[in-house]
């Protein structure tokens, strides 16, 4: 079937998408928890105040969430999914656990991030990469293929802060430093994948 | 707010227009993310091009919602406040669909929209028309075993904006889906049919080819149109082809 065209997420999603707690990918006081922020920039480097992001991943445990309650926070429950508008810096964070590659990916542990913005008419795909996989990283079907500095784009800088072990993951939407944006469109893919299988850790 | 340069006239934007519409468009019917018509696209849209993967395991499964995330209220906007809003109550129902005509069961529809004269309850939107205290603009919904969905709302105004001089939205509620898989995500806008600024209108144009745009219009349908009460519009949703049976996702 023929699908719906994109069309941009406009100015004005403030009431309609971004929810309580959208960046509590995990409630605070969880042990093991991260803080994963940063700012995206535009062309000229200049903070874009009005993007949202989502990330989606899976749990320390290797397991993608299959449970409904994505958006409402339970106060308990790792959801996997976050939803964070930016703020007038640009700037944005997420409370989450550092994602395990699912048994049987080809892939290092990672994020998947969706972009939206005014101006941007279509979505875009990214990746959220942590630096010290060494060797699941060499090996990932997409890092493998990039250049050292485009790479670097997709990778997550450790940055210690006052709350707890933080990782600074800046989106550059184009530029100099621009960020690796993917095309994930399995069109003409006779089988997607076998998904996770669940076995014990 | 710094205005380096007089904005484009319409007739300038409309001239942009037109010569990207001469540019054979995506297959997939999606608009490119640099259309000079619209003028945001210009620092925001890579210049690199996308770097083709296939999809992780992560992103072939996607969120799930269910009753803990949207209240059977949250799809109907004219309940949201003590009082009616203002303007031609509407429902606007279809069904979610992935690319091999499969509905999309149980997954989440967000819409937000202007109220009837045209503005947004954001503090962004400064166009002089009148905020209506019975009225936010922001719904949600499950969609059915069939991938149904229907909410009921008011129909939106078009507003100014300030991409040229005399830049006007034709009237449109915005959607956001989630499909089976995280790459099925698709925000877009749902347009009323014969609307007389589809022509002017750079973020309806950056969808170059004809039959794609149609498939953002909804259809009025007279079957949906409820006696004494409310209009009806119809709009089915295609997502992305990539998908995940239920049964993969154990």
């Amino acid at each position: 079937m023929d699908l719906t065209p994109s069309q941009t997420v406009g100015p004005f999603f403030a009431f309609g998408l971004p929810v309580e707690g959208g960046g509590d990918v995990v409630p605070l006081g969880t042990p093991g928890a991260i803080t994963l922020y940063g700012t995206v920039r535009d062309g000229a480097g200049a903070p874009v105040p009005d993007a949202l992001l989502e990330f989606w991943q899976a749990g320390p445990d290797g397991r993608v969430p299959t449970r409904p309650g994505s958006l409402h926070r339970d106060g308990r429950s790792f959801t996997g999914f976050a939803r964070v508008p930016t703020d007038r810096a640009g700037d944005y964070h997420l409370r989450t656990l550092r994602p395990a590659a699912p048994a049987g990916s080809p892939h290092a542990p990672h994020l998947a991030v969706t972009v939206f913005a005014r101006g941007l008419l279509h979505h875009l795909f990214t990746r959220v990469y942590f630096p010290n996989h060494v060797e699941a990283n060499a090996a990932d079907p997409l890092l493998s293929v990039l250049d050292e500095e485009r790479r670097a784009t997709l990778i997550a800088v450790p940055d210690g802060g006052p709350t707890g072990p933080g990782y600074r993951f800046d989106v550059r939407m184009q530029g100099p430093g621009e960020t690796v944006f993917l095309d994930l469109s399995t069109h003409g893919l006779a089988q997607p994948p076998a998904a996770t299988a669940e076995t014990p850790a | 707010m710094s205005a380096p340069q007089q904005p484009p006239t319409q007739r300038e934007v409309s001239a942009e227009i037109a010569t990207a519409a001469g540019v054979p468009p995506r297959a997939d019917g999606h608009p490119e993310r640099a259309y000079g018509p619209y003028r945001s696209t210009a620092l925001r849209a890579p210049q690199q091009p996308l770097v083709v993967s296939p999809p992780s395991l992560t992103e072939l499964a996607a969120p799930v919602f269910g009753a803990r995330d949207v209240a059977p209220i949250d799809a109907d906007l004219t309940r949201h406040h003590t009082g009616d809003p203002l303007g031609e109550r509407i429902i606007v129902t279809g069904r979610v669909l992935d690319g091999d005509g499969r509905p999309v069961r149980h997954q989440l529809l967000e819409i937000w929209q202007a109220n009837a004269a045209g503005r947004y309850r954001h503090d962004g939107d400064q166009h002089p028309a009148p905020l209506d205290p019975n009225f936010t603009g922001g719904g949600r919904a499950i969609t059915d075993d069939e991938g149904r969905y229907r909410f009921v709302t008011i129909k939106p105004g078009a507003y100014p904006w300030r991409n040229h001089t005399n830049a006007w939205r034709p009237a449109h509620i915005h959607f956001s889906l989630f499909g089976t898989a995280f790459t099925q995500r698709l925000v877009t806008q749902m347009y009323f049919p014969g609307d007389p600024l589809f022509g002017l209108d750079p973020i309806f144009q950056s969808v170059t080819d004809e039959k794609a745009q149609q498939r953002l219009v909804a259809a009025y349908d007279h079957d949906v149109t409820e006696p004494e009460w409310a209009l009806g519009y119809r709009w089915d949703i295609v997502l992305d082809g990539a998908h995940a049976t239920p049964e993969d996702r154990d």
